[in-house]
């Protein structure tokens, strides 16, 4: 573990809407983090009673030593997949926070400091809207700066059913390689504590 | 179902609260389950449908409704095996009758009551601890009964383990309490090595068959008891039987089989208190949470600390029989008692009763379907 970074409450927060596979993104997300390099993780859930539709989110909490509080207090990192949701959860970052947007449905940000990729465009493209949340996941691999495209791969390999990793693995480079292309910088941009 | 990855000789999963009560389940030896899903216990039905079929006599049935739940589960465990449901607020309602069933019959079981807001249907996806006291007297008639309450996912595992010994060992339904935050967290946990473990089963009676008497005093007050179908012939019934079984209403034996019932856990009420205590050798205010609340409040007295404050952290995962002794002592020792809880304060009425103006109980209660953050425990600590 000594050349893993130490990290006190690195606190992510997945939000969007019930079907769009936030919870899915959040456990491969912190299945990577737990079991490969080792962190502690507790990803905690919220969402409404529909299947579809309705506000959904998915926190985790990364940490180097063991875990009390499993539920965010304020976050490192916002994700957004809507609009609402951005929206909503904006006030809870931190003031030296991050904000990662889905431009294709997020179109007014509530500051111009921002990172942002149209993913859901992203996953038509590529064929399958489905994939839309893998797309982020790519993304997320190159902006969290320890998280690991190779464990992010096998995390996602154990968690998905075998007929749909192709493809999601295809939107997972898609999402990496365009978040390299468009900010190769951010990556540095973290200041842990 | 959750990955796995070998570290250091112990397999690690990722997994929910929910799926880690299964594995303590497999572990304890459970291998029949009966149900209904119910959120946010649903994972719990779900995991083990996909891994009860590939175990060697293992079953899994998903019933009509929670009652039908509960009465395949003592059925079941009358047959030998051993034997778990679990559900949520409304579900426990629907099992409560059964409950007392189990408890009057001496059927081993587990249930788990992983708990959401709200009377009725309240709030599906939402936590709450509003059930302590319901699973203590929710059934009818004096009964003893054992609770205990996770608050982790590690914890999950290792306390279904524990209800499932409780549960044999004394012939008594044992309910394991989750909140929807618990139950609902993904950590990453490590399997113990099943032979690490102590696994407890009930005794199965060594005598004839013509000389076995189901519910015979013993030393322990717990009789031996052979699974049906095995020769061993005997009436099960929830009216007040006799040593045989057989309905009574002679004072003398109904006086008897209550009071062995009471007697059966009360003489190893020490064997069955499990408490964690954080940093209270020294602590002046003394918070006493259970659940995902014990999380918050961990972080809380940390954060007291660094402030100067000596806080410290009793967290019970035995609820009852009420851990007394170990309540007693904080109360003697702190100035002040703060109970957090996500009700209107059925586990605070419990430490009041046993306080006797020793020490100053202040109660943190949230209704909303929220957990109470460490923040707000903090500033309670602080200002009193």
């Amino acid at each position: 573990m000594s050349n893993e970074l130490h990290l006190d409450r690195f606190e992510v927060r997945l939000s969007g809407l019930g079907g769009q596979g936030i919870l899915t993104l959040g456990r491969i997300m912190g299945q990577a983090l737990a079991l490969d390099p080792g962190y502690e993780v507790a990803q905690t859930q919220s969402y409404g009673p529909e299947a579809r539709g309705g506000a959904s989110r998915c926190d985790l909490v990364v940490s180097t030593g063991k875990i009390s509080y499993p539920k965010t207090i304020s976050l490192d990192l916002l994700v957004a997949l809507s609009q609402e949701a951005c929206n909503k959860y904006f006030g809870d970052l931190k003031s030296k926070g991050f904000l990662l947007v889905d431009t294709s449905l997020v179109s007014q940000t509530p500051t111009n400091i921002f990172w942002g990729l149209p993913f859901t465009t992203m996953a038509q493209k590529l064929g399958l809207v489905q994939t839309t949340n893998i797309v982020a996941l790519g993304a997320l691999t190159h902006f969290i700066p320890f998280m690991r495209a190779t464990s992010v791969r096998k995390s996602l390999k154990e968690i998905l059913p075998l007929k749909i990793v192709d493809i999601n693995l295809k939107a997972f480079n898609a999402g990496l390689n365009r978040a390299k292309k468009e900010y190769p910088e951010a990556p540095e941009k973290w200041k842990f504590s | 179902m959750a990955a796995r990855s070998r570290r250091n000789k112990t397999t690690e999963i990722f997994a929910l609260g929910n799926e880690a009560v299964v594995e303590g389940a497999l572990i304890a030896g459970g291998t029949f389950y009966a149900g209904y899903p119910i959120t946010p216990s649903t994972e719990i039905a779900e995991e083990m449908s996909s891994r009860l079929p590939h175990l060697r006599g293992g079953v899994f049935i998903q019933m009509e409704d929670e009652i039908a739940g509960l009465g395949a589960v003592i059925g079941a465990s009358l047959a030998g095996r051993k034997a778990m449901t679990a559900t949520s607020g409304p579900g426990f309602s629907l099992m409560q009758e059964h409950i007392g069933y189990a408890c009057i019959t001496e059927v081993p079981l587990v249930l788990v009551n992983v708990m959401r807001a709200g009377p009725s249907t309240g709030m599906p996806t939402n936590p709450a601890q509003a059930d302590v006291q319901q699973a203590r007297w929710g059934t009818h008639g004096d009964h003893p009964i054992i609770v205990l309450s996770a608050s982790d996912v590690q914890e999950c595992l290792r306390l279904t383990v524990t209800a499932f010994n409780y549960a044999e060992k004394y012939r008594t339904p044992v309910i394991l309490l989750l909140d929807e935050v618990t139950a609902h967290t993904r950590e990453k946990i490590s399997l113990p090595d099943p032979e690490d473990i102590n696994i407890y089963s009930r005794l199965t009676p060594s005598m004839p068959p013509e000389w076995y008497m189901p519910y015979e005093d013993n030393m322990r007050g717990v009789a031996a008891m052979p699974p049906l179908g095995a020769g061993y012939r005997y009436h099960v019934t929830g009216l007040i039987h006799d040593d045989h079984g057989y309905p009574t209403s002679k004072p003398r034996e109904v006086e008897h089989i209550m009071h062995r019932l009471f007697r059966k856990i009360d003489q190893f009420f020490y064997d069955i208190q499990i408490v964690d205590e954080t940093q209270c050798e020294d602590a002046e205010t003394c918070i006493i949470a259970y659940g995902c609340v014990a999380r918050s409040a961990e972080l809380a007295v940390q954060q007291a600390r660094e402030r100067g404050v000596r806080a410290g952290l009793l967290k019970l995962k035995t609820l009852f029989p009420f851990p007394r002794p170990a309540v007693e002592k904080m109360l003697r020792q702190c100035s002040s008692v703060v109970v957090p809880e996500m009700n209107m304060g059925q586990m605070s009425r419990e430490i009041k009763r046993v306080n006797n103006g020793q020490s100053k109980i202040l109660t943190l209660n949230r209704v909303d379907g929220q957990i109470i953050t460490p923040g707000q425990i903090l500033s309670k600590i602080l200002k009193g």
